[in-house]
């Protein structure tokens, strides 16, 4: 007993040594942390001072309160703007969510030819959105091909620039943002459907449950935490969306396809109204704030 | 991988056994997989083949025959044009040594920084982990006017420098993230044993520790290298003259400059996704794992 306690003990003290935190090792969370915080806290927090400015950049910025946000109100092109994202956010999101599922659910069992299906519909992803933009961009122009193909099924009054068009100049981004984040989406509900216990299924088919029914009690709740993900993901991913309009449309024609990140972008660095547009960037904050804090407390939760 | 192996798969003996209609049922279904997971794949595949079919076609056949007709001529004079006058080489050079140095020194810092808090009892550790992940979840805009205003000040506005530095800071805090939980895996014992033999934090890290992270540091280089290569928005927000723009924003300068000569820009986006189509093909099962990740946590 004597002989097997010593050992433990020595032990016991050995791993006291590798928790005392050697003066290097500070370093090495320090430097990254400095980095950090020089180029992303440190700016935030100036975005948000500069928020209650009016700066054109070049002389001193002038302290004007709300005044930013007031102007907000009376704003019509900010009214666009949100209307855009609001849309933005339910359709990109929504439809990138549920036809990620729904292609996950098709292409979840190993079958003949589903490595090539997968690869077929994950291959945007790896594209830029701006040579997505310029692929479709061909795609939409009034002699390209989507109107041609409009013409041989015989829809010709439905032929027109559809880029050109404000009432279709948002949807037709729509369609290329959909298109390389579809895969994705497909990606993560994949991952999340390998980890859902067959025996689950069995159990289900033993107690003569249809495909919905094993859909509704078994696959629904299993994917629970890889919906919230999924949710998180496109919402920041739909705020931050930018490359694509500014690709196509630049936010117009008139506006007409402006989200809040390119609105902000033009008025910063096109208009040079560097206050409003800080003011702007809170607003896509607020608006990502709630989605921040949940996937930071999954985080924590799971970091144990 | 557990899901192919613990479901039974259909033997093949009993499938005869089968009656008829029930295994006419299961071609059924079968042809009905393919008809519809066939028909999106084309369809998701059409935009990429159009792209590359106009990409060698000639301005003249583009011209008299329109830009959705089939092609009339093979001529690849488009990508010199691109590559060339168009400044697509340039481009490409600038994104390289954007890149390159952006990924390994955002691994470098982060897997340094996860290597600390994942092994040792650093105080406030969590605290620490999560403010550096909060950091990249901020929406980008927030960041744009201060940062472009901060490489000015320190004379590196509309340099490669700036990018570079930026797009570091702003993904450390998500490969940290990422790095000590994979780091937090690797069993206790490995480290004791060589800190018996004398090996400091710095031995340890770069000879045990670094070297069983290679998944998930390939996984995230991967990841890192297409999410820099693509980037539009840092480029534009702290770069100006032409000559500097890596080739995503290079791109859309492509077409402000051949509005209609839609072989050419065709041909640039070809050359612009040639990097990171090679480098998933070449890292495709770390690539997809890298974006799992995501979910799993």
């Amino acid at each position: 007993m004597a002989v097997l306690a010593a050992p433990a003990a020595s032990v016991k003290r050995r791993r006291r040594a590798v928790r005392r935190v050697p003066p290097t090792l500070l370093l090495f969370v320090l430097v990254p942390l400095a980095v950090e915080g020089f180029w992303v806290f440190w700016p935030a927090l100036q975005g948000f001072y500069l928020s209650l400015t009016k700066w054109d950049g070049v002389s001193a910025p002038t302290f004007v309160g709300l005044d930013n946000y007031a102007e907000m109100l009376s704003d019509d092109i900010f009214g666009t703007a949100a209307l855009d994202t609001v849309i933005w956010i339910v359709l990109f999101g929504g439809l990138s969510a549920a036809g990620g599922l729904g292609l996950a659910m098709l292409l979840n069992r190993e079958r003949k030819g589903v490595g090539f299906y997968r690869a077929a519909l994950f291959t945007p992803v790896v594209f830029s959105l701006v040579a997505t933009a310029l692929i479709w961009q061909a795609i939409y122009q009034p002699d390209g091909v989507f109107n041609n193909v409009l013409g041989a099924i015989g829809l010709d009054s439905w032929k027109h620039s559809w880029l050109a068009d404000p009432d279709t100049a948002l949807y037709a981004v729509l369609v290329p943002a959909l298109w390389r984040q579809l895969g994705y989406v497909m990606v993560l509900y994949l991952a999340g459907l390998k980890g859902i216990d067959p025996v689950l299924y069995e159990a289900a088919k033993l107690d003569g449950a249809t495909a919905w029914q094993q859909f509704r009690h078994v696959t629904w709740p299993q994917l629970r935490s890889v919906n919230s993900v999924v949710l998180s993901v496109i919402i920041i991913d739909s705020l931050r969306s930018f490359d694509v309009v500014w690709s196509m449309t630049k936010g117009g024609p008139y506006h007409s396809s402006e989200l809040l990140s390119t609105y902000m972008y033009s008025t910063a660095f096109q208009s040079l109204r560097l206050g409003y547009a800080s003011a702007l960037a809170v607003v896509i904050f607020v608006l990502a704030f709630g989605v921040i804090v949940t996937y930071l407390v999954r985080a924590f939760r799971e970091d144990q | 991988m557990s899901v192919t192996t613990t479901r039974p798969a259909p033997p093949a003996a009993p499938e005869e056994r089968v009656p008829a209609k029930r295994n006419h049922k299961r071609a059924r279904r079968t042809f009905g997989f393919h008809l519809v997971a066939g028909g999106l794949s084309v369809l998701w595949l059409l935009p990429i083949v159009l792209v590359i079919t106009t990409s060698v076609r000639s301005f003249s056949d583009i011209a008299s025959n329109g830009l959705g007709a089939l092609p009339h001529s093979f001529d690849l004079s488009s990508f010199g044009e691109a590559w060339g006058v168009g400044g697509g080489g340039h481009a490409m050079l600038n994104s390289f040594i954007v890149t390159i140095p952006t990924v390994l020194l955002s691994l470098l810092l982060a897997s340094a920084a996860a290597f600390a808090l994942s092994r040792f009892q650093i105080p406030f550790r969590r605290t620490i982990i999560l403010v550096m992940l909060s950091g990249n979840l901020l929406p980008p805009q927030i960041l744009l006017v201060p940062v472009s205003k901060l490489s000015e000040l320190l004379g590196i506005y509309d340099t490669l420098t700036a990018l570079i530095i930026v797009q570091v800071g702003f993904g450390l805090g998500f490969y940290t993230f990422v790095l000590q939980g994979f780091m937090r895996s690797i069993p206790d014992e490995i480290q004791q044993a060589a800190l018996i033999d004398g090996a400091g934090p710095i031995a340890i890290f770069w000879r045990i520790i670094l070297p069983m992270t290679r998944p998930a540091l390939a996984a995230l280089g991967a990841l890192a290298f297409t999410w820099t290569f693509n980037d539009l928005l840092w480029s534009i927000t702290v770069l100006r003259t032409e000559t500097v723009m890596p080739v995503t924003p290079a791109l859309l300068g492509l077409q402000g400059q051949y509005v209609s000569n839609w072989n050419v820009i065709a041909a640039g986006s070809v050359i612009a996704a040639v990097p990171t189509v090679a480098v998933f093909l070449r890292f495709q099962k770390h690539f997809i794992s890298g974006l799992a990740i995501g979910a799993i946590k």
